[in-house]
């Protein structure tokens, strides 16, 4: 089992990184149940 | 990291307890990436949010790492991160993710 | 008829008190950890007004340095002095906190804004000789109070005090006792954005040489929402703005999008000229208290000064096209959509890639991008990075995707298409439109053909959808022919008389 699968994340992706929204749909193929996503700004 | 993102990360962790829970970062930096790390793990380092003093010690990481990256569908990821990695500084973020690990993550 | 750009405007203002009172890093602050160092620390790194002119990118931003000669001293300026030190610039200037104080009471309509007497009376000389300053500005200027009047508001009626080096002077009271949306907090917030887009406004104007009275629409494109409890974003900072500039033939409205505002703001401008609905529309924005010393623990904590204590604003003058000023060419326009998703590569797809393949270009086919423009002194030591930059290695990425551009032109294409930001953290001031005065003045001189400006909005931080967004579009040199896609003279005269053929023939032929 890998170490996502099954798992409740939590997402604080960033706005000039990887945004929230693309972060969880990375996780949610590994089976990961996403709880929480959220996009950070510091500009 | 944000006072309502980091009550949000408190409110889940009690809810479904630390071993559960995993926290991926999406941080353009690496600096900034350690600082999110370290407040989901030994507490907020700003002294400003509800996990200030808190350790949850929560296993955190960030996406472009390849624990992570391995786990996600090879299409899926190219698609919505593909391009970062060519941006992102991805060495050094690895570098800082793994030493706030090694200093402060419980699970 | 396209569109052209007619002029900009560009203006900073050096704000140090309200860093201390009005930015949300330091008020948050002081209601989390009010006895924290960075709060004790924090005012030994405000810097002086002397300080904020001799620095490269302010005078980058008004016009005295260009984009060009910024880049040349690298990519951090902090340790820098620059030997231009002039509060006016081509595009604009770095106005004191002592004089926007004024200005703000100046703007005000509804008597909330009192300065202490002996405050005005020392600044209103630099009021009155303003050269953008008329009298139907100047004769706003009351002669002010007495301080204990100022501090009885303070103190026992929740107004929001002015400071100056730390010393109360003045303060803007709540319009209402109740509403929220009117408190002193909004009220001051609001003021500072209004007495900046009129200072921005007055120099747009004044840069594209044209009489106020020929302003016949004016988009304000900030952040910030003015409205009562009943109608909390209501606006219009537009036409409250252009009253005071002295707009009198003018409406206006105001566009939002976070800081991809402008961007949707100047093509709606364009537009409307290009419709023939207005000839000429003036596309405004002040600035942002709330972001005063955003990153300021990070400036504090690496022992550099405050960097973000400049409030921006910008105007930008869209006329009918005239054969000389650079045109707003609306073929080529991109959007994100709803259904883009937030994928970077799917971002820039959409504002970059996209509109230039729907007409047959290649993202090298445009000179320089201007996405966001922020300045890598203040994000860098925050950890947000070098953002332009950032922006520009994701359009060289796809460029290689595309393959438009062979893998190891990357650093080449960074450079010779991009730009390095020399704008303060002011969220939607940076986003695109810095370049358009360099831009213009560029095309003008004949050294640059084609710029394309992004404009990028965290709508989410609105917490009413998940979703990003953007849009961007081109400018070019003017090729010199004014009557592109329109219709001549002749042609009119021509079509009259067929139609009165026509109406001839119809009429003879019911008599038949």
């Amino acid at each position: 089992m890998g170490m996502l699968e099954g798992k409740k994340a939590i997402i604080i992706g960033d706005r000039d990184g990887v945004p929230g929204p693309a972060i969880e749909e990375c996780v949610k193929t590994a089976g990961a149940d996403v709880v929480f996503s959220s996009t950070e700004c510091f500009v | 990291m944000d006072l309502e993102n980091q009550k949000r990360v408190k409110d889940f962790t009690e809810e479904f307890g630390p071993e559960n829970v995993i926290v991926i970062l999406g941080a353009s930096e690496a600096e900034a990436s350690g600082l999110a790390a370290e407040t989901v793990t030994n507490g907020d380092p700003t002294f400003a949010g509800p996990l200030t003093g808190v350790s949850l010690g929560l296993k955190v990481y960030h996406v472009c790492e390849p624990e992570i990256k391995d786990e996600v569908d090879p299409a899926v990821y190219d698609e919505q991160v593909g391009m970062m990695e060519m941006v992102l500084d991805v060495d050094s973020i690895i570098e800082e993710m793994k030493s706030i690990r090694e200093q402060y993550c419980k699970y | 008829m396209n569109s052209v750009i007619k002029g900009a405007g560009y203006i900073l203002v050096h704000t140090p008190d309200m860093v201390i009172h009005n930015g949300t890093t330091q008020t948050t602050e002081r209601v989390v950890n009010p006895e924290s160092e960075y709060l004790k620390e924090l005012p030994s790194h405000l810097r002086s007004y002397e300080d904020v002119l001799a620095y490269w990118p302010n005078q980058t931003y008004i016009g005295n340095v260009t984009p060009a000669q910024l880049a040349e001293q690298g990519s951090t300026w902090v340790e820098l002095k620059c030997p231009v030190t002039d509060r006016h610039g081509k595009y604009g200037e770095i106005m004191p906190q002592e004089e926007f104080l004024l200005l703000m009471q100046i703007c005000d309509c509804f008597d909330v804004v009192k300065l202490d007497k002996d405050f005005v009376a020392a600044h209103k000389a630099a009021i009155l000789e303003h050269p953008l300053f008329d009298e139907s500005i100047t004769s706003r200027l009351h002669d002010g109070v007495e301080l204990s009047e100022i501090e009885h508001f303070v103190n026992e009626e929740g107004a929001e005090g002015l400071y100056d080096h730390d010393k109360l002077v003045g303060c803007v009271k709540r319009a209402h006792d109740i509403d929220h949306n009117l408190s002193a907090h909004v009220m001051h917030e609001n003021l500072v954005s209004k007495a900046s887009s009129v200072l921005a406004l007055l120099h747009g104007i004044k840069n594209a040489g044209i009489d106020k009275a020929e302003i016949e629409y004016v988009i304000d494109c900030c952040e910030e929402a003015c409205g009562d409890m009943n109608q909390r974003g209501g606006g219009n900072f537009a036409k409250a703005a252009a009253e005071i500039a002295g707009l009198a033939h003018a409406t206006g409205s105001d566009t939002r999008g976070f800081c991809a505002g402008p961007a949707h703001a100047i093509v709606e401008a364009a537009s409307l000229v290009a419709a023939g609905t207005y000839k000429t529309v003036a596309v405004t924005a002040g600035g942002c208290t709330a972001k005063l010393g955003m990153n300021g623990k990070d400036h504090v904590k690496k022992g550099l000064p405050i960097l973000e204590d400049m409030l921006g604003g910008f105007c930008v003058i869209i006329s009918q096209n005239d054969g000389v000023n650079p045109v707003i060419d609306l073929s080529i326009l991109g959007r994100h959509t709803v259904g883009t998703g937030s994928a970077p590569q799917a971002v820039i797809g959409a504002l970059v890639a996209d509109p230039l393949a729907r007409v047959g270009l290649k993202i090298t086919d445009i000179d320089k991008y201007s996405p966001e423009m922020q300045n890598p002194d203040i994000t860098k030591p925050a950890g947000a990075g070098d953002v332009p930059l950032a922006n520009y290695k994701m359009i060289a990425a796809l460029a290689v995707k595309n393959g438009d551009l062979d893998r190891k032109e990357m650093p080449n294409f960074l450079t010779e298409h991009g730009l390095v930001g020399w704008a303060p953290t002011q969220g939607h001031i940076p986003s695109g439109v810095p370049f358009i005065g360099p831009a213009r003045d560029e095309m003008l001189a004949g050294e640059l053909n084609t710029a394309m400006i992004i404009g990028k909005g965290s709508l989410f931080l609105g917490r009413m959808t998940n979703l990003f967004d953007g849009v961007s579009f081109v400018i070019r040199k003017n090729s010199g022919e004014v009557d592109e896609g329109g219709v001549s003279t002749e042609k009119v005269k021509k079509l009259i008389a067929d139609s009165f053929r026509q109406f001839a023939a119809t009429l003879a032929a019911d008599d038949e």
